[in-house]
């Protein structure tokens, strides 16, 4: 199928929009003739039982699939045509949720979340129910935007938001291109921004950290070398601190699936997932401590099985019936994407995990 | 069909298999040489690079590219590091025109 830039899979009728059909492929091919393992084989047996749901640490919540970028290897299958957008009744639920569990970890995502109109309510009610840690994944470009966002920077340090972005590079040739033309400008002027009330800076106590994800068929290298380049390269070059590098692994599902089936890559890079499992990751992926809420306030075991409409196991379905006895030891859902988070040094939100 | 199947790059740890100890010697040598040292995981993945393309090696290309864009090595450091290796290959060839000029001096009177 023709990629249309800017257009969401949804939006250009793609069947891969459908997450029945990326369950398919992802079962398909390679796995059903037994070529390579299944996942939830291989997890068994490195666990020697099926993989499970430890106490709830962090609440991840989706706000909302609508963004202002439309970028190649998104998971959400975001842009500004995607209307889903969590309502304050089901931000209630969350809250409920919070003030009755030890999460303390609050993590945001989108979309782009800052585009939820009750997105600074939300924060503020959070902190007050008693969450330390309030992560916003911010795409930098957001700040600037739109006059509306242009305060963001000290709303972010007024409440000691815990700000962590997508950087895919430190050159503009790389970042526009997975990301959209002139997003590497705006978000290294975002970045400014970010570390003239603080951000990143020594001492300051607000924290920023970026993202790396890899801008195609590969799987990214070490985060900490990936980290001394970027930190030498932002520096130089733009005189931009941060604190951590997060390294990610592209899962292959939504836009990065029909990139790679597009691309004719999709076999090798299943292999490559294949081959670089690692038993010592899979013992920390990160939906074993997290759980991942809709937009709708529907629950899963992490955002990419909300984007592969794999909900929790059992009967508890939504926050508002949340039940921390029945959630915690359920069984997780997982397909051959799995593979994504447990390859060479592990991948989650917060980068590796072994 | 060619004779280099990219398929079989999978199949490099299996040389092993007919002589383990030999193989594990070269793979634990291997791993050595690329940890970080005086030089950076990086520099030696430039310098792979290099090499892979003077000794026209379809395997070690295609291993050392995936590699370079891993690590957020860029277009212009990859063709640079291969045009260091195509500068050292073509100078080796062209610095043995002076055993053809010594030749020509001492044969032609």
């Amino acid at each position: 199928m023709t990629k249309i830039k800017g257009q969401s899979l949804r939006k250009q009728a793609n069947p891969l929009a459908e997450a029945s059909h990326q369950l398919k492929v992802l079962s398909e091919g390679l796995f059903k003739d037994g070529t390579l393992p299944l996942f939830k084989d291989r997890v068994a047996e490195t666990l020697g039982r099926p993989l499970s749901a430890h106490k709830l640490e962090v609440l991840q919540i989706n706000v909302g699939y609508m963004c202002n970028q439309v970028c190649d290897h998104c998971h959400v299958d975001a842009g500004p045509d995607r209307k889903e957008i969590m309502t304050k009744e089901t931000m209630e639920q969350c809250l409920s949720v919070i003030r009755s569990t030890n999460a303390r970890t609050l993590d945001l995502t989108g979309g782009a979340p800052e585009m939820n109109p009750n997105f600074r309510w939300f924060v503020i009610e959070a902190r007050k129910a008693g969450i330390a840690d309030i992560i916003v994944r911010s795409n930098l470009t957001i700040i600037r935007a739109n006059k509306q966002y242009h305060d963001l920077p000290a709303f972010f340090k007024e409440h000691k938001i815990h700000v962590v972005s997508s950087m895919p590079h430190w050159t503009k040739e790389k970042t526009d291109k997975q990301r959209g033309s002139g997003v590497f400008n705006a978000s290294i002027e975002a970045l400014k921004q970010l570390n003239s009330v603080g951000y990143g800076m020594p001492n300051s106590g607000l924290t920023l950290d970026l993202v790396y994800n890899p801008s195609g068929a590969f799987l990214p290298a070490h985060q900490k070398d990936l980290e001394t380049d970027f930190k030498s390269k932002l520096r130089s070059d733009f005189g931009i601190e941060f604190n951590q590098l997060f390294a990610i692994t592209n899962l292959p599902i939504s836009r990065f699936l029909d990139y790679l089936i597009a691309s004719e890559n999709y076999e090798e890079y299943m292999y490559e997932l294949v081959q670089a499992y690692n038993p010592e990751a899979a013992k920390s992926v990160m939906c074993t401590n997290t759980l991942s809420v809709s937009w709708n306030g529907f629950l899963y075991d992490c955002d990419f099985n909300q984007m592969l409409a794999l909900p929790v196991a059992g009967n508890l379905t939504h926050i508002s019936d949340y039940d921390e006895k029945l959630m915690e030891g359920r069984i997780i859902k997982v397909s051959q994407h799995c593979y994504g988070c447990t390859a060479g040094a592990g991948s989650s939100c917060q980068g590796t995990v072994a | 069909m060619s004779y280099y199947d990219p398929k079989d790059l999978r199949k490099f740890k299996d040389i092993t298999q007919w002589s383990e100890a030999l193989g594990e010697k070269f793979f634990d040598y291997y791993t050595a040489v690329f940890q970080d040292g005086a030089l950076t995981p990086r520099e030696k993945s430039l310098i792979a690079l290099a090499v892979a393309h003077t000794e026209m090696c379809p395997y070690c290309i295609d291993a050392y590219t995936q590699d370079g864009l891993k690590r957020g090595i860029t277009k212009d450091e990859m063709m640079e590091a291969v045009h260091v290796g195509a500068a050292i290959k073509s100078g080796a060839a062209l610095v043995h025109s002076v055993m053809m000029m010594n030749k020509v001096n001492k044969l032609d009177a």
